[in-house]
């Protein structure tokens, strides 16, 4: 028996197991002893502002890693100072329809493109890809003075409705996901009577569910850290969004005003945590679209 | 009859009969939503957006047309001079600084496998779900001069950091370097390009005894190309854009008293408090255009240049 293959037979181990050259031991600790330091510089602000938001007016500053005195009371104050609720409420009910609105109506347009062949698709995709080199400074004021002419200039509609039409970006995104699609299945649909429509919301929709998700974290994000828009329609204090909201208490309690920096610190983090809760749920997600974003580029 | 205009005609009626089919009328109809859209949102607002250039239009009162008295005005106001080199100076220096900063990172992380390089990319992501506005905000506090956590951090290494926050000449520089945190998306990308590059080809290399830096310069480089191109004209459109962090530290209702040095008035803070604080819109409109053409006229020099160093795998795509 031990006549047979010993394990010195095995040819030595050469140049074909090692899964990358350049990964040698040495400077495979310098890389994580660099990454570590670069994370560390890149996650401490968060802990900073989280930190400086619990600490008394006098210590805000003092650059210490915990509070010496915790005052979780700044939260009661910018309650008190400032409708942040109302904001928040505001902010989660605009954002979920820009994204709601731009994921429906990009993929339907981006389903036109991807699925059927008819005259003028090519100059009509061109035109659309054409729009996303357009600044949006362009349009920023007419597109005021028509919510103007209707009456609706004043409230959150602009900040939202725009998106019921579609969005280049998101457009070419989903095209090439439905674009990945096999024919074949639809043409089987097709035969078995399926509709137009149905086609669409029943088929294509549900297998591009990855693609339609990237679409609405990533629009959530955008509209969620908007400032422009809001400072151009939003007048009432009521209907502000978080970014709104934050500068105008920025206005008032921070550099330029009562220089009372632990609200604006809490301000900061109220704005700032859902969005980084949502990532942490969504972040596969994210990290996915924004891959194939550099790929088709 | 002339050929050409036979085959004209054959073109057009063929793609009249298009319309025949059923298929056609369902693709339209799903574009419907983008048709719409393109004309009250994008080419509707485009015109009217090219008349008001020729305007004194103000919002309140009825407009006249001005001629080219508003394009003639952005050749001579100083602030357009001003703000659009502010721009370009912050764009110089947050473009190349994010790719770079982008590139370092993704390099390591393409070697330390794949399991911790998914808890880091996750880390480096992180800056960048936070909105702008609170970017700017945070600027005024972490770069404050006197008790700010980046002075004190450069403290502990015996440098005594400026004033980034007023002091004019270093504003952008603190801007920027502000910036540079939300690199993580960038990251992304260039990772996701890296782990693309075929192995054998450092392997070859290494046979052949090239030395790090050239297997950088002439296998990483060209074939993640493609990335950094892609990278480049995005964020150069982003960056001539920049409005939030810079409105959000050092303009508004009051914090114009602050500062008045318009060392961060870029040229979209500029083009609002003309649209919607002074009420010129014939005037802003105006400056959206000059902003649409010395954005068209970077893009085209960029995808020029670009042209001779991008490589595509497998020929043209």
């Amino acid at each position: 028996m031990a006549i047979t293959a010993p394990p010195a037979a095995r040819p030595a181990p050469v140049s074909p197991v090692r899964p990358r050259p350049e990964r040698r031991g040495g400077n495979r600790v310098v890389f994580w002893i660099g990454l570590t330091v670069a994370s560390v510089a890149f996650l401490y602000p968060f802990w900073w502002v989280l930190t400086a938001s619990l600490k008394p007016r006098s210590q805000v500053f003092d650059n210490l890693v915990l509070p010496r005195n915790w005052a979780f009371a700044n939260y009661l104050k910018i309650w008190d100072a400032a409708p942040v609720w109302t904001w928040f409420v505001n902010s989660v009910t605009v954002a979920l329809a820009a994204a709601v609105a731009v994921t429906i109506s990009s993929a339907m347009v981006a389903w036109a493109f991807a699925y059927y062949r008819f005259p003028g698709r090519n100059g009509w995709f061109g035109l659309v890809l054409a729009t996303m080199m357009l600044p949006g400074a362009v349009t920023m004021i007419p597109v005021y003075l028509i919510w103007n002419s209707v009456g609706l200039a004043t409230t959150q509609v602009p900040l939202w409705a725009s998106n019921l039409f579609g969005s280049a970006f998101y457009i070419f995104l989903l095209r090439q996901f439905f674009l990945g699609l096999p024919r074949d299945l639809f043409e089987a649909a097709r035969i078995d009577g399926v509709g137009h429509w149905g086609l669409f919301w029943r088929i294509a929709v549900p297998l591009c569910k990855p693609a339609l998700i990237v679409t609405f974290v990533f629009e959530l994000k955008a509209s969620w850290a908007d400032l422009l828009k809001p400072l151009i329609y939003l007048r009432d204090v009521e209907l502000f969004t978080l970014p709104r909201g934050l500068k105008a208490i920025s206005d008032r309690f921070g550099q330029a005003g009562e220089q009372q920096w632990e609200i604006v610190l809490a301000g900061s983090v109220i704005t700032v945590l859902p969005m980084v809760v949502v990532f942490f749920l969504a972040q596969r997600h994210f990290i996915h679209g924004i891959a194939t974003q550099g790929r088709k580029g | 009859m002339h050929p050409l205009d036979m085959s004209r005609k054959s073109r057009v009626r063929r793609w009249a009969r298009g319309f025949r089919d059923r298929d056609t009328w369902a693709a339209y109809g799903f574009m419907t939503p983008w048709l719409i859209g393109f004309v009250v949102f994008l080419g509707g607002p485009m015109i009217i957006s090219l008349v008001l250039s020729f305007t004194d239009y103000d919002g309140l009162r009825e407009s006249s047309n001005v001629g080219f008295a508003n394009y003639e005005q952005l050749l001579s106001d100083p602030k357009i001079r001003r703000s659009l080199a502010n721009t370009v100076i912050y764009a110089i220096m947050i473009v190349p600084g994010t790719m770079i900063v982008a590139l370092g990172l993704a390099m390591m992380l393409s070697r330390v496998g794949r399991r911790s390089a998914g808890v880091f990319r996750t880390l480096f992501y992180l800056p960048e779900v936070t909105p702008k506005v609170a970017v700017g905000v945070l600027f005024l506090m972490l770069f404050n001069g006197q008790v700010g956590l980046v002075n004190g951090a450069l403290g502990l290494v015996g440098i005594d950091g400026p004033d980034w926050s007023t002091d004019p000449a270093w504003v952008k520089p603190g801007l920027a370097l502000m910036h540079i945190w939300s690199v993580g998306g960038t990251v992304i990308i260039y990772l996701a390009a890296l782990n693309n590059v075929p192995r054998d080809l450092y392997e070859a290399a290494e046979l052949d005894g090239v030395s790090g830096w050239q297997r950088f310069r002439h296998i990483t480089v060209p074939m993640i190309s493609h990335a950094l191109f892609f990278t480049l004209i995005v964020q150069t459109i982003n960056a001539l854009q920049t409005f939030d962090e810079a409105y959000a530290a050092f303009y508004g209702s009051s914090a114009s008293a602050t500062y008045s040095s318009d060392a961060a008035l870029f040229y979209l803070v500029y083009l609002f408090q003309q649209a919607f604080q002074f009420l010129h819109m014939g005037y802003a409109s105006a400056m959206a255009w000059l902003l649409f053409v010395v954005i068209m006229v970077i893009t085209v020099i960029q995808i020029k240049v670009s042209k001779r160093f991008v490589h595509y795998e497998g020929g043209d795509r």
